[in-house]
């Protein structure tokens, strides 16, 4: 991981891009934004030493706004590219963004498989429990009694996916979450998170003003949690399967080995790479 | 619109993290209006923007006062989340989840006028708090300050009727394309 210290500090508003973001007025990923260029800006990465990468979706637009790298990707296969990246480019800080639609839905596999991979990367779940840019279907993290999807008027009657339970049953090595409306709050546990080796989840809540008007409470229910975060997986476990979702912090630090494998460069020139697709 | 927060969580000690605090406070409080009439362009809702913009400009010219009064002082350099604010932000700023597209701007002084006042009760539990008489002095000249612009923006908003029930209601909302 690469945190060099500049000669002049980098202030958050320099890690945003020129392009505005087109969030609708309100939404909660404008305060993630702003937690991570003053995360970025409290670290002093440089920008061209980090790089965003995102699948599909309204959160997965973040890169577009960062002036760090940036991979607006395919749906789902954020994880995939940031493993990818890291693999190859070990010196980088690579952070995955998106949405729970995204990450826990068409992502789930490639979810799992990085928890138990363990690279060194940052994973940020912008949770509105909600697909809001296909106009407000239920997600995988919807509370099955939601009613207001036009596909699910009944609710869906599903049991809603428990992102952090099954991060931490997969291997992950920081668990954490935050809410949207506590900007500089979560600006600190995300540092955090890129800073612990290995595979951090911080999943935060972010309310959507358009399809879920009803999430702009969360800033008066979510509350810090009770306890300090525990490095013991069991413990880590029983808590998590007794959350009511509202606790926010850091949840669990574990301290398992990160994946990186050596690199060994097998291409001198370009015949040799040629010579490696010849059939 | 969210509660006003007071603090900080402590004691001010020194006219200089009083002005750090200020400081930290006005810079917010200018990116979040900026952000907030970028929102507005975007959305084609221009004269709210404007508004925003020019509630941006003058909280930088709150930032020339600040930096005035601290000419030849040293501030301590803090990173965003070392700012005991009570409540986690800054208090002036104002909440961009209390945005909307639809918003008027009746709305946005409502916005910034929530956020004067979250600014006076801040400055007003640090002159209570106060144990140096600097920092007392210098908080009460804040508070007053505070209350003037809250009785502008009251002023301004006077200008703008209030919206009616049923002023976010969109026939045909928009919708988000890649």
């Amino acid at each position: 991981m690469n945190h060099d210290t500049l000669p002049v500090q980098l202030q958050p508003k320099e890690y945003k891009s020129a392009i505005k973001p087109v969030w609708c007025p309100g939404c909660g990923d404008f305060g993630v934004l702003g937690s991570l260029t003053k995360a970025l800006a409290g670290l002093q990465i440089r920008p061209e030493n980090a790089a965003i990468i995102s699948g599909i979706g309204c959160s997965s637009r973040m890169p577009t706004y960062l002036s760090t790298y940036g991979f607006h990707g395919v749906h789902g296969r954020a994880l995939a590219l940031a493993t990818g990246l890291k693999t190859a480019r070990p010196d980088l800080t690579v952070i995955a963004t998106g949405g729970d639609g995204d990450g826990f839905s068409i992502g789930g596999n490639h979810f799992l498989h990085t928890c138990r991979r363990n690279p060194d990367l940052t994973y940020i779940v912008m949770d509105n429990q909600v697909y809001g840019m296909t106009k407000g279907q239920a997600s995988p993290t919807t509370d099955p009694n939601w009613q207001k999807g036009k596909l699910t008027p009944a609710g869906t009657g599903i049991n809603p996916f428990q992102p952090l339970v099954i991060a931490l049953a997969s291997g992950a090595n920081f668990i954490a979450r935050c809410s949207s409306s506590d900007s500089n709050g979560t600006a600190k546990i995300l540092m955090e998170a890129i800073r612990h080796p290995g595979f951090s989840l911080v999943q935060i809540l972010s309310p959507c003003v358009t399809f879920r008007p009803e999430q702009s409470e969360w800033k008066h229910m979510l509350e810090p949690s009770p306890k300090e975060p525990t490095s013991d997986p069991a413990e880590a476990a029983r808590r998590l399967l007794k959350d009511h979702g509202l606790y926010t912090g850091i949840l669990y630090l574990g301290n398992r080995p990160v994946y990186q494998p050596k690199l060994e460069s097998t291409i001198d020139n370009i015949e040799d790479f040629d010579e490696e697709f010849r059939l | 619109m969210s509660d006003g927060s007071h603090g900080p969580a402590r004691t001010i000690g020194s006219t200089e993290e009083l002005l750090a605090y200020s400081l930290a406070m006005e810079t917010e409080a200018v990116e979040r209006f900026n952000d907030l009439a970028d929102q507005m362009e975007m959305h084609h809702n221009y004269e709210v923007a404007d508004l925003f913009r020019k509630l941006a400009k003058i909280e930088g010219l709150h930032i020339g006062n600040v930096n005035r009064a601290s000419a030849g002082k040293q501030l301590p350099s803090l990173l965003a989340w070392e700012y005991e604010w009570e409540g986690g932000e800054a208090p002036e700023g104002g909440s961009m989840e209390d945005a909307h597209y639809l918003m008027q701007p009746w709305h946005a002084i409502e916005l910034a006028m929530h956020g004067e006042k979250r600014a006076v009760a801040f400055y007003r539990h640090v002159a209570e708090t106060a144990s140096d008489e600097q920092v007392l002095k210098m908080a009460l000249e804040l508070v007053e300050e505070e209350e003037e612009h809250v009785t502008l923006l009251q002023q301004w908003q006077e200008r703008f009727p209030k919206p009616v029930k049923g002023w976010d209601e969109d026939l045909d909302p928009p919708t988000m394309l890649e």
